[in-house]
């Protein structure tokens, strides 16, 4: 097997409050959020739940036991023209960038994701009589209740669903070292945050199992929901639940790169089953719950090593691989060598001295020295409030009260390709058909999915256009049919439809 | 060997060098130093006020 392209894209849920309405319905605000966005700046076309099936369990059936997330189809959710979808999800405003074709992109959609949250914040804000709605793009509310930052990546059909699971997790259970986004406290039960006061991930509490279909209960290390959302006989797509919202670039760029690359390897067989883990659920709680990095994570042979051994070995071994297999699956050759470079770069940092030299490439270090330099100013500890109240502003995505906005966090995209992405789509995914005919033929768009477009366009029956591929439906292929169709019904036409 | 230089080292010319010119390195740990306070400033101006409260009334439904 040849690993695929690793098309990939990140969908999260952002808290949301009302300042000044303190028992304000989540579910009201946050419709009210994405509802004002959509007056603000397009018209809306509603989401089409057809092929929606969170319930299909990727080791090959339905789970009946166990609870498959609603598909709550009355709230509020749209498609934006930048290819993405913008909606309601369990009482959170959530947006799920387009398609992208590498991990560098999906930085930049990311990106554009806070800047339309923004945007939303501001038409929503004007539209209250009092109050004020503000997101927060983290994982947790400090009292026990999560929310996911989602990633998304294609994945070969025929690749055995075992050997993925017992893979990846060496990998899921140890990148928080360089990806996690830093918690103040301890959410774990039975856990006081007086053992633990500061640790690496927002999300390593609430993992309960090593595989299965939940994502709001009992939650998976590998989340084996099967919804491909393309052509099912040839590919998967893995939904990963098990990572925090990052605020710095470089930790998106090396959470989804790092993953990619290892995925790619799953897929060519390349990475081997020596790595795998005695009791993942345990070791993700134990690497986070240490920012000493001592933690030892324990192998199926007994071998002990720490996470950070273990990065250091799936690094070696992706070096390896990039030199025996290459990394195009990444996208242009310069992704992949990118990712392997900054990836040294943030373990080597993690081991130096004094690791804030990486603080501008991972969040819990950039958030850990906030709060240590506020510790030492104000004389003050762990237990402080204002401890966990910089910890929600490192994640506050107004410029005017950002924490993190203020960390001096690196910056890998610039702001032009963020305000484009803002509206439009990639260029070199399916996204790009998506966003574009929403943008030129939006009244003629009855619903959209991730895989196909209703059109409505005076025939007796609806025309829907299928797009099974994520690589078809790019600029190459579309863009010019597109620009020299004036209506949908011209471009239905040549596309033969 | 390399330890053993370093202890050998007269301890007052060291001192003369911090006072005379400030080698790179402790320049470098008085930029980071500033750096950090010119950062806890603009932190200390963004804090939201009545932190207990703050904190308190931050409460989620859970989500996937």
């Amino acid at each position: 097997m040849v690993a695929i392209p690793k098309v990939c894209g990140i969908e999260t849920e952002y808290g949301i409050v009302v300042r000044g309405v303190p028992d304000a319905n989540p579910i009201v605000s946050s419709s009210l959020l994405v509802n004002a966005f959509l007056g603000q700046y397009i018209d809306r076309v509603a989401w089409d739940f057809v092929d929606e099936t969170p319930g299909v369990d990727a080791r090959g059936h339905r789970a009946y036991d166990a609870m498959p997330p609603d598909v709550e189809s009355h709230l509020a959710n749209a498609v934006l023209t930048n290819g993405a979808r913008f909606y309601v999800d369990h009482a959170h405003p959530e947006i799920s960038t387009p398609e992208c074709r590498d991990v560098m992109e999906a930085v930049v959609f990311d990106r554009a994701g806070e800047e339309i949250m923004r945007r939303a914040m501001a038409a929503a804000n004007a539209a209250l009589p009092h109050g004020e709605v503000v997101v927060y793009k983290n994982n947790s509310d400090g009292k026990g209740n999560s929310y996911g930052c989602h990633e998304n990546y294609l994945l070969a059909r025929d690749l055995p669903f075992g050997r993925l699971v017992s893979q990846i997790t060496p990998h899921f259970v140890t990148r928080q070292l360089f990806c996690g986004a830093g918690k103040v406290g301890c959410e774990s039960p039975g856990v006081s945050s007086k053992r633990v006061p500061y640790q690496l991930s927002q999300r390593a509490d609430f993992f309960e199992e090593e595989v299965g279909l939940e994502t709001t209960v009992k939650r998976p290390i590998v989340n084996t929901r099967d919804e491909p959302h393309c052509d099912s006989q040839k590919y998967r797509r893995l939904h990963v639940i098990v990572g925090d919202a990052n605020m710095a670039e470089v930790s998106t760029f090396l959470k989804l790169g790092t993953t990619s690359i290892i995925l790619a390897m799953i897929e060519d067989d390349a990475l081997g089953n020596d790595l795998a883990l005695a009791d993942p659920v345990s070791d993700i709680r134990s690497v986070s719950f240490d920012p000493t990095l001592r933690a030892l994570v324990v192998l199926h042979d007994r071998r002990k090593m720490t996470g950070m051994e273990m990065q250091w070995e799936l690094l070696r071994r992706a070096r390896a691989y990039h030199e025996s297999h290459g990394l195009e699956s990444l996208g242009d050759e310069s992704i992949g060598k990118l990712v392997l470079e900054r990836w040294e770069e943030a373990l080597a940092g993690l081991e130096s001295t004094d690791r804030s030299v990486v603080s501008h490439m991972i969040d819990w270090v950039a958030k850990e020295r906030v709060l240590l330099a506020f510790q030492e100013r104000h004389d003050c500890r762990w237990d402080d409030a204002r401890m966990r109240v910089l910890d929600l502003q490192y994640h506050d995505v107004r410029p005017d009260r950002s924490v993190s906005a203020r960390a001096g966090l690196e910056r890998l995209s610039i702001d032009s390709d963020v305000e484009r992405a803002v509206t439009f789509p990639p260029l070199t995914t399916r996204a790009y058909f998506r966003g574009r005919c929403l943008e030129k033929y939006r009244d003629d768009i009855v619903t959209a999915n991730w895989d196909s477009l209703v059109f409505d366009t005076g025939h007796h029956t609806l025309r829907r256009v299928p797009m099974m591929e994520p690589l078809r439906g790019t600029e190459a292929h579309v863009g010019r049919l597109i620009d020299e169709s004036d209506t949908a019904n011209e471009l239905l036409r040549k596309l033969g439809a | 060997m390399t330890e053993r230089t370093q202890k050998q080292k007269p301890a007052p010319q060291h001192t003369d060098e911090v006072t005379d010119a400030p080698p790179a390195a402790a320049k470098q740990g008085e930029k980071i130093k500033a750096d950090l306070d010119d950062l806890l400033d603009e932190i200390d101006s963004v804090l939201e006020d009545n932190a207990e409260e703050f904190v308190k009334s931050y409460v989620q439904k859970g989500g996937q």
